[in-house]
């Protein structure tokens, strides 16, 4: 038998509905409604008291009314009396009226919470559902006020039916994510991890999914529920289809359950305790393998069902980052659906493969899948589809294969979606830069970007490419050569023209050579677009036009004709009208120099976060970039070590903001060089003439140390004879170092040998390999070592690095300390108040703590001790000290044996020049190193 | 977590509305008309996901779809549901509402515009995922159908007039529905 019988609801309601169905035209239906309206409100506001079941017939009549898309303005107070009905079905409508219609800024919330907390309280457990659905549907802070408080207790009661526990758990997560402030963390917590075992499956799911979410912000607390999902997760995979009954879904145990347990764990980072980590392995590859057999069904809901587990297992293996294996059958299954005949799966395979392309154990493995993606891309016919190719394409992306790709996405973006164009743009935008080896590429990339999609070119990606011009002098040519055929063109887009008119302005001179480019022949082509142009573009050339003044007195003349015309002195723009003004003038009167110092072409720009990245994280939302971006720059310490010169200049490498060198450029901003270290020849040590005495540290070499503490590249050592480079990455316990050696002479350096020099103590602890160089440095050159590193346990000494040469008839013999330090092996960790404070607390063993009160040697800046907090390792947590100026730290330092939690807190005093350093951390070495290594950096 | 849970006909009429989301009124409205008109122009055989349109906010907030007889059934999730959980969801939804209904087609969710929200209740709670079980939720609504029967006995309210034959001929005799108020009888599954 059905469960709604057909005869049972109201005749009137029926009527009224039929009634509306009848109606033949839009003006009719609406004849109608307001007719039913005025007859409710008559009714209503008449003097016969309504009995419970016409109050109940109007207000559905309401809610209908509402559904067809009319305003319904009255008949709240109706409902709100039905609540306090005693028969359950009115209670009900009046319930669902409630949750519809009535916004929680209403007057009635103080009646509605009134008869929410009777219902509460009621003995009879259908009317305690109806009030907990009620509080989670509305979830309003000032129902979070009235009940946070009551429902834990509901949830945990002993004798609470299953379907009250399912409810208020549900109910307590809904205002835990309104108002998390207000739902007390208590004893109650553990009881609800323990729900994780109920008998009844519809508890747990409802308990998994409060605990995930309550665990992401108190991970601590609810730690104990990672071992009960293993083993909860265990039973159901390792179950017999028919084992959990009604939960068993098309032949799949209880999916949904397995899901949520599966996102649960998520929340964490792999079990510690071996068997439950064991047990977990087993799990997801018993998951992997029913991937594998044949399907009890050939329903879809059937393949549904199994593959949202699996794709909940892949997810969870991508998450923990940390079985090869695992990840590498993840990434061959996925794989496998990226050419299944559902679309679905396809879909699905492609955003899961995102994920995996940033773990370093199965990136090169979703690189392998690289032609399949680009076919998607192509042949797809559902945008959605489409769109996650492209984000795969972006994700896989590398040194290796970024020129393919990037053409590839140019020539779909002829015909991509419009919805979706702006965000392959800055997708282009980025690789292009990221990637690019050869920077004539990288112009020829952004050019026809906006060729092909101009429209959709944001300010940020033309701002970009500007940047990057006038920071790279090596491109600078062919840039103003590129812009200026692209100019030619009959139509070109305004962007195009704001490009061009930049470079051209600044580097017009370096084509004027060749009669085609000639000055005049420049000016007249971007003077032929100008009038095309909107006012910013405008405004933009006629600066380009001053520059050129400057840069080719011969056609001054021209210009100031054009500055001079009515349509420019006379214009009706202000900011036109201004700047022809003042060029005008500027042109007359300044003398050559003058003019040369105004308009002197553009200093580089001090090098930043990409705008572009910003704009498409904010486009994305943060997590998705950054992630990505992290682990690619980890990733790929060929690219930033590539054979690039050594950073010429001190001073190029004082930002240590670690974002600096996302873009791979920071390497080479043409800033002008500092002074060279003046310690000169005394540090070589010409009269030692043995190749196997090691020669004293040079002088200096301890400052140099302790300025890379805090940064990983820049110059460590430099004498007339040599200068010594770093360039150095960490991940976690390994590292990776290029040690660049610059001869700055003419003559050949002969039988030139570095060696690394450790301790036996320190050998124990830090492992270091590297391979010979060629033993000849021609003049002029450099020559490049790579150091792998792995941190086996905590350390305190420095490497030393020591170089032997012959330069002319002389022995050379230099001694470094190689700056490869504890702090390198840090992660940042990002945590609040709460957890830190705790933390704090844990580690208040009197070994654990290390402090140092010392005299400020540098001015006491809160920006640069910031950066340079961040530079050490650790993340920098705002708004944890109570104290605004105290800066607080966390992080983990990684050893290949186990990790080592740190705090830092550094309070200054600006008044005595103080500053007071504490460190606690769960080894004693550690904390003291690190106290030592962060003390000399401010 | 759930945002929204919409079904609509194949014109774009609402048949269910539950935000999970404080949304104005008028929002509400144009959050269905928008999300008709994303999935509406969809081919059949394309994927069941999309991306949410842009006044349900938020950039990571999915569409999930399906498309059954007359009636589109269309939840908006945020990303911490799972895409394919989803899916099994609605078919549960609708495998459910056929049981209550027997055959279940747009009409009986017109005609119990009370009704059909009270089952989804037994599902989906506050945005969160109540209950997966379908005789569970059976269960629940029988027992509910007995509660009312029993209050209506109780009241002496009229019961006879419940089984007027309004409503059934509507249903079984197929009244012809002119064009602005078509669709409805072909059963859902």
């Amino acid at each position: 038998m059905p469960a709604v019988s057909k005869g049972d609801g109201m005749r009137g309601l029926a009527v009224f509905i039929s009634d509306i169905r009848n109606c033949k035209s839009k003006e009719a239906e609406i004849k109608r409604i307001n007719k039913e309206l005025a007859n409710i409100r008559s009714k209503f506001k008449g003097d016969k008291a309504l009995d419970g079941y016409s109050k109940k017939k109007y207000v559905c009549k309401l809610l209908f009314i509402f559904l067809l898309g009319h305003d319904i303005d009255f008949g709240h107070m109706e409902a709100v009396n039905l609540l306090s009905s005693n028969r359950y079905t009115e209670k009900q409508i009046g319930y669902l009226f409630i949750s519809v219609l009535v916004n929680s800024s209403s007057e009635l919330i103080r009646l509605i919470n009134n008869a929410v907390k009777n219902d509460l309280g009621s003995r009879n457990p259908a009317f305690t559902g109806l009030a907990l659905h009620c509080i989670a549907n509305v979830g309003s802070r000032e129902m979070a006020e009235a009940f946070a408080g009551e429902i834990p207790k509901i949830l945990v009661a002993g004798d609470a039916m299953d379907s009250v526990k399912q409810s208020a758990a549900l109910c307590l997560l809904r205002l835990y994510r309104t108002s998390p402030d207000l739902v007390p963390m208590g004893d109650w917590t553990s009881r609800v991890v323990h729900l994780l075992n109920d008998q009844h499956l519809g508890v747990v799911t409802a308990a998994a999914s409060l605990i995930t979410t309550l665990a992401q912000k108190n991970p601590e607390e609810f730690k104990t529920s990672v071992s009960l999902a293993v083993s909860r997760l265990s039973r159901i995979v390792t179950s017999a289809s028919t084992d959990l009954q009604d939960y068993t879904y098309y032949f799949v145990p209880a999916p949904w359950l397995s899901v949520k347990l599966l996102r649960l764990l998520q929340c964490y980072p792999p079990p510690e305790d071996p068997a439950v980590r064991g047990r977990l392995t087993e799990c997801l590859e018993t998951i992997l393998n029913k991937a594998q057999e044949p399907p009890k069904s050939k329903k879809v809901q059937h393949s549904n069902a199994k593959n949202a587990v699996l794709f909940e297992a892949i997810s969870l293996i991508i998450h923990h980052d940390s079985e090869p294996n695992l990840l590498v059958r993840a990434c061959n299954q996925l794989g496998q659906f990226l050419q299944h005949r559902e679309t679905n799966l396809r879909y699905l395979a492609l955003e899961s493969m995102c994920a995996l392309a940033s773990s370093e154990f199965s990136h090169e493995a979703v690189k392998t899948h690289i032609e399949t993606v680009i076919s998607a891309l192509k042949t797809e016919r559902d945008v959605s589809v489409r769109q996650r190719a492209v984000d795969l394409l972006y994700a896989m992306c590398d040194r290796s294969n970024a020129q393919q790709i990037v053409a590839e996405m140019l020539s779909y973006l002829e015909t991509a979606d419009y919805s979706i164009r702006e965000e392959i743009v800055l997708k282009v935008a980025i690789l292009a830069e990221k990637y690019a080896v050869d920077y004539t590429w990288y112009v020829d990339t952004i050019l026809n970007l906006i060729r092909i999609a101009g429209d959709y070119v944001s300010e940020e990606v033309w701002y970009r490419v500007i940047q990057i011009v006038i920071n790279r002098d090596d491109v600078q040519g062919y840039a103003a050569k590129t812009v200026f055929e692209a100019l030619q063109a009959p139509a070109c887009h305004e962007n195009l023209v704001k490009v061009g008119g930049y470079i051209l302005g600044e580097f017009g001179n370096l084509i004027a050579g060749d009669p085609r480019s000639s000055p005049l022949t420049q000016f007249h082509l971007l003077h032929s677009k100008f009038h095309l142009c909107s006012v910013p573009t405008r405004a933009l050339l006629l600066s380009t036009y001053i520059k050129f003044v400057n840069l080719f007195p011969e056609v001054k003349g021209t210009i100031q004709d054009v500055l001079r015309s009515d349509s420019q002195l006379k214009n009706a723009d202000v900011e036109l009208q201004q700047r022809a003004v003042e060029y005008l003038r500027l042109s007359t009167v300044a003398s050559t120099d003058i003019l040369a110092t105004v308009l002197e072409e553009m200093p580089p720009f001090p090098e930043r976060e990409s705008s572009i990245l910003a704009k498409l994280k904010k486009k994305k939302g943060p997590s998705t970039v950054t992630d990505l971006e992290e682990a690619k720059r980890e990733r790929s310490a060929d690219v930033n070590g590539g054979p690039e010169p050594a950073p010429s200049s001190t001073s190029a490498a004082s930002t240590p903001s670690p974002s600096a060198d996302l873009l791979g450029l920071g390497a080479a901003p043409p800033v002008p060089t500092g002074p060279p270290p003046s310690a000169g020849g005394l540090l070589v040590d010409v009269f030692s003439d043995s190749p196997s005495a090691v020669a004293p540290l040079a002088p200096g070499s301890e400052d140099n140390f302790a300025r890379f503490v805090c940064k990983n590249n820049g110059v460590l050592f430099e004498n007339q004879l040599l200068q010594i480079g770093l360039k150095s990455e960490f991940r976690q316990n390994l590292g990776r170092m290029f040690i660049f050696y610059g001869n700055k002479t003419s003559t050949q350096f002969l039988s030139f040998t570095p060696t690394l020099i450790c301790s036996d103590d320190l050998q124990a602890n830090l492992s270091l390999q590297t391979k010979p160089v060629d033993p000849t440095v021609d003049g002029g050159a450099q020559v490049q070592q790579a150091v792998n590193i792995e941190c086996v346990s905590d350390f305190t000494e420095a490497p030393v690095l020591n170089i032997q040469f012959r330069y002319g008839g002389t022995f050379q013999n230099v001694s470094v300390k190689l700056p490869i330090t504890l702090n390198k092996f840090f992660q940042p960790t990002e945590m609040a108040s709460q957890d830190f404070f705790q933390r704090w607390k844990q580690l208040s063993n009197p070994q654990q703590e290390v402090q140092n009160i010392f005299k400020a040697k540098h001015p006491m800046d809160t920006e640069i001790t910031k950066a340079k907090i961040i530079g050490f390792g650790s993340a920098l947590l705002e708004e944890v000290d109570p104290n605004p100026a105290n800066f607080v730290g966390a992080g983990i330092i990684h050893t290949k044996t186990t990790q080592i939690g740190c705090l830092l807190r550094l309070e200054p005093n600006l008044q005595a020049q103080m500053y007071r350093l504490t460190l606690r951390t769960s080894r004693e070495t550690v904390s003291q190193r690190l106290c030592e290594l962060l003390s000399e950096q401010f | 977590m759930i945002k929204a849970i919409l079904i609509f006909n194949n014109h774009g009429k609402p048949r269910l509305s539950m935000f999970y989301q404080p949304y104005s009124e008028d929002t509400q409205w144009q959050i269905i008309r928008e999300t008709f008109h994303l999935v509406s122009k969809r081919d059949e055989n394309v994927c069941n996901f999309l991306e949410g349109g842009l006044l349900i906010g938020e950039s990571d907030n999915k569409l999930i779809y399906r498309h059954y007889a007359t009636l589109y059934f269309v939840f908006c999730v945020d990303s911490s549901e799972s895409e394919l959980g989803i899916l099994d969801l609605i078919q549960v939804f609708v495998e459910t509402l056929d049981k209550c209904f027997e055959n279940v087609c747009e009409l009986d969710l017109i005609f119990h515009v009370d009704k059909v929200p009270n089952i989804l209740a037994e599902m989906v709670m506050g945005g969160m995922v109540l209950e997966t079980n379908m005789n569970e939720i059976v269960t629940q609504i029988d027992a509910q159908n007995k509660l009312e029967k029993s209050e209506a006995a109780l009241a002496g309210a009229p019961a006879q007039i419940f089984k007027s034959p309004i409503y059934n001929c509507i249903k079984k005799n197929k009244i012809p529905r002119n064009k602005f108020n078509q669709g409805g009888e072909r059963p859902v599954l």
